[in-house]
């Protein structure tokens, strides 16, 4: 089995089945980390560049750890974006990688549509890590992985995301992978923090959280980018964590069984209160340990499966 | 010296439109009409199933010399010109340095001059480096050959010195060119704000950001008398302003490209940056509202906004990409389809593209008039042909028209009764 498919750049274009088919693929990753040797020859011989064009703690170990795993070299390329806006281009930046024999770039970059200019334009896969307020695929199909691992079906599951929908590349790739699975999307946040006609991707709008989070199945955390306070999206931090942090209280709205999901990193107390973080309802961990798995996957399908 | 264009069928918008000859004495039109006698020794062009028209005028051009002269020379840029048909082009000042001083509007001229293909035309700065803080010396402008103020992509934002503007300008008759756009409301953006915006992720540019300029530069206009030229219309909400201000008698003439009638935000998918210029491709509504405007005489003029850049400036990632595409060279192509679709007829076309920029902007051009220079279009309406960038005669290639198939084709230009192109 392989994804029939040289990059992985988004969710908006990947069919059901092969989203399917990374989720039952992490399957048997995620028994290998769990493993005494945690490791297989899958990818041995091949090169896996991590190309990070933004900080990454997270995003980058997973991967890191996950090409690892599959027994393939990894070498971590860590630019600073305001450098490059004056030298090297992205392109040259990543031919240059491309000469070195890279297998895979995973490109992690502050600009929406980076990786799609590098997928047409090199042999090597291109894996995106996050683009701007894009996409960010491997994220979507790790919560997916983690749902299914909690909550068995995605149709009919009732899902509410919440905070900046309008900047956020997590929000995208879920909102594209779960509509298309059959879930109800909700998602919540002031109407600064929504993107103009977001209802035509087919989710239902909240601005009153109280109101979003009544009866869902899933509650799914953005982080808050502080920097955006101010004139730009919300008047303070206070008062955003007055009307959106996710507290104990709130998470009653919710139906009984509900998850609690972040992406991570998390601000404690501004977007999540701390005890809603570490709840029994929380699987924001469960979420960091299948990264790994279905990062594995995600590379494994994409060098053809073999 | 003569030349006589013989068996076409002549398109002067208002005079004529039917079969005729043209004879062409010592650079001007000497006569118009059927069965003209070649004066011994004249050059005899046959337009026997061609259109003869009066050359095309395009009132919004980048020629990025002096400063950017990788992009395009006003040289390969007037060769693009008269490849295209236009035998006058108005260039914006956006240079570096910017043309806000005579001594620059010279050397634009001295270059076009060099050249000897177009005719250009320099469009000076309404602010000293178009900082918007400064009035430029429209007096020497005009003086030195400027046909209008811009800050062209660099939007006159203080209501106060655009209302300086206008008013000033009234003493020199130079119309004031605004590009429409708040710039805090379109501020990191690079596509319209829209449904693909936000399927992509990009930052928008609003339509209520060319609106509310338009709103403020439409009121300037009736508070001072001024002549405004509103660049490149996008919006419907501009549209219906500008109609609205026109009926009411406000001295406003208005332009409108070819991709903001023909493409919208949908080019934009798969992120090409070639689909990327400022105002953006925008919603469907807004292109129904461009044609509309065309249609009814709101919008007088069709202009490229050509702006070239190099390759490797557009090989970027989308929000690092410059804003701009190449136009001059499919302009004819493209109007023809607004025929083709019903929108206009040929003759408005031709006027849209002839004497209608030529009276915004008071030049004596546009026509094929007994006595007027004899800049002349000859196009083959039938012949079909793909757009091949490779074959430009401008250094850019930057075009989201690659591949189109278009119908009517520039065969032959004159500036000045000499044949330019081929």
């Amino acid at each position: 089995m392989s994804l029939k498919r040289k990059d992985l750049l988004g969710i908006q274009d990947m069919p059901v089945e092969e989203i399917n088919l990374v989720l039952e693929t992490a399957e048997s990753f995620k028994e290998v980390s769990g493993r005494d040797i945690k490791k297989v020859p899958t990818l041995r011989g091949k090169t896996v560049v991590n190309l990070f064009f933004e900080p990454s703690t997270r995003t980058r170990t997973s991967f890191e750890l996950a090409a690892k795993r599959l027994s393939a070299d990894v070498i971590n390329f860590a630019v600073s974006a305001s450098s490059v806006s004056k030298g090297e281009t992205l392109l040259d930046t990543a031919r240059n990688i491309e000469a070195m024999q890279a297998d895979f770039i995973v490109l992690r970059h502050p600009m929406a549509g980076a990786p799609n200019i590098l997928a047409k334009l090199l042999r090597a896969s291109i894996v995106n890590a996050g683009d701007g307020g894009h996409e960010h695929p491997t994220q979507a199909l790790l919560d997916l992985y983690t749902l299914r691992e909690k909550k068995r079906e995605f149709k009919g599951l009732r899902l509410a995301i919440v905070g900046d929908i309008a900047h956020s590349r997590v929000a995208r790739s879920n909102i594209y992978a779960l509509t298309k699975l059959g879930a109800e999307v909700r998602v919540i946040g002031p109407p600064t923090m929504m993107p103009l006609e977001v209802e035509r991707l087919g989710v239902k709008v909240f601005y009153d959280m109280d109101e979003g989070l009544r009866g869902v199945d899933v509650i799914m955390m953005l982080r808050l980018q502080l920097e955006r306070q101010g004139i730009a999206l919300f008047p303070s931090i206070r008062e955003y964590s007055r009307l959106y942090c996710l507290t104990p209280e709130r998470v009653t709205l919710a139906a009984p069984d509900a998850l609690v999901m972040h992406p991570g990193p998390i601000n404690r107390g501004v977007e999540i209160a701390p005890e809603v973080a570490d709840s029994v309802s929380s699987v924001i961990l469960d979420q960091v340990t299948n990264g790994v798995a279905v990062r594995m996957a995600v590379l494994y399908l994409l060098s053809g499966g073999k | 010296m003569s030349v006589i264009i013989k068996n076409g069928r002549v398109i002067d918008p208002g005079r004529i439109n039917g079969p005729a000859d043209v004879l062409i004495e010592n650079g001007t039109i000497a006569a118009v009409g059927s069965g003209l006698k070649a004066p011994a020794g004249a050059t005899v062009i046959d337009a026997t199933g061609k259109w003869v028209l009066p050359g095309f005028v395009d009132l919004h051009v980048h020629f990025r010399e002096p400063g950017f002269e990788y992009k395009e020379t006003i040289a390969t840029g007037a060769a693009a010109a008269v490849a295209g048909g236009f035998t006058s082009v108005c260039c914006m000042p956006n240079t570096q340095p910017v043309n806000d001083n005579q001594s620059i509007t010279e050397f634009i001229l001295d270059k076009a001059k060099a050249a000897g293909l177009a005719n250009v035309f320099p469009i000076g700065a309404i602010t000293k480096g178009s900082e918007g803080k400064e009035l430029a010396e429209f007096g020497d402008l005009k003086k030195a050959g400027c046909v209008a103020v811009s800050d062209d992509g660099k939007p006159v934002m203080n209501g106060m010195v655009m209302r300086r503007a206008l008013e000033y300008a009234r003493a020199f008759d130079l119309p004031v060119v605004d590009h429409c756009e708040c710039t805090h409301l379109s501020e990191g953006g690079c596509m319209h704000e829209g449904q693909v915006a936000t399927e992509m992720g990009l930052h928008g540019i609003p339509s209520a950001s060319e609106d509310v300029m338009v709103a403020r530069n439409l009121a300037l206009a009736e508070l001072t008398g001024g002549r405004l030229h509103l660049a490149h219309l996008s919006t419907a909400g501009s549209v219906r302003m500008v109609r609205e201000a026109k009926a009411r008698g406000i001295r406003v003439t208005a332009e409108a490209c070819p991709h903001h009638f023909l493409l919208t935000e949908e080019a934009v998918r798969e992120f090409n940056t070639n689909a990327k210029m400022n105002p953006p491709l925008r919603s469907r509504k807004d292109v129904e509202a461009v044609k509309a405007g065309l249609k009814d005489g709101t919008i007088d003029v069709i202009a490229t906004d050509h702006a070239p850049h190099a390759a490797f400036e557009k090989e970027r990632e989308f929000d690092y990409a410059p804003f701009g595409i190449v136009g001059l060279e499919t302009a004819w192509g493209l109007a023809l389809v607004l025929a083709e679709e019903g929108v206009l007829t040929v003759e408005q076309v031709v006027a849209a593209l002839t004497i209608q920029p030529a009276r915004a902007f008071g030049l004596a051009k546009g026509t094929l008039a007994v006595g007027a220079d004899a800049d002349v279009t000859i196009v083959d309406p039938e012949a079909q042909w793909v757009v091949d960038p490779g074959q430009f005669k401008s250094k850019g290639r930057n075009t989201p028209f690659a591949g189109w198939k278009l119908k009517g084709r520039v065969v032959s230009t004159l500036v000045g009764g000499r044949v330019v192109h081929p």
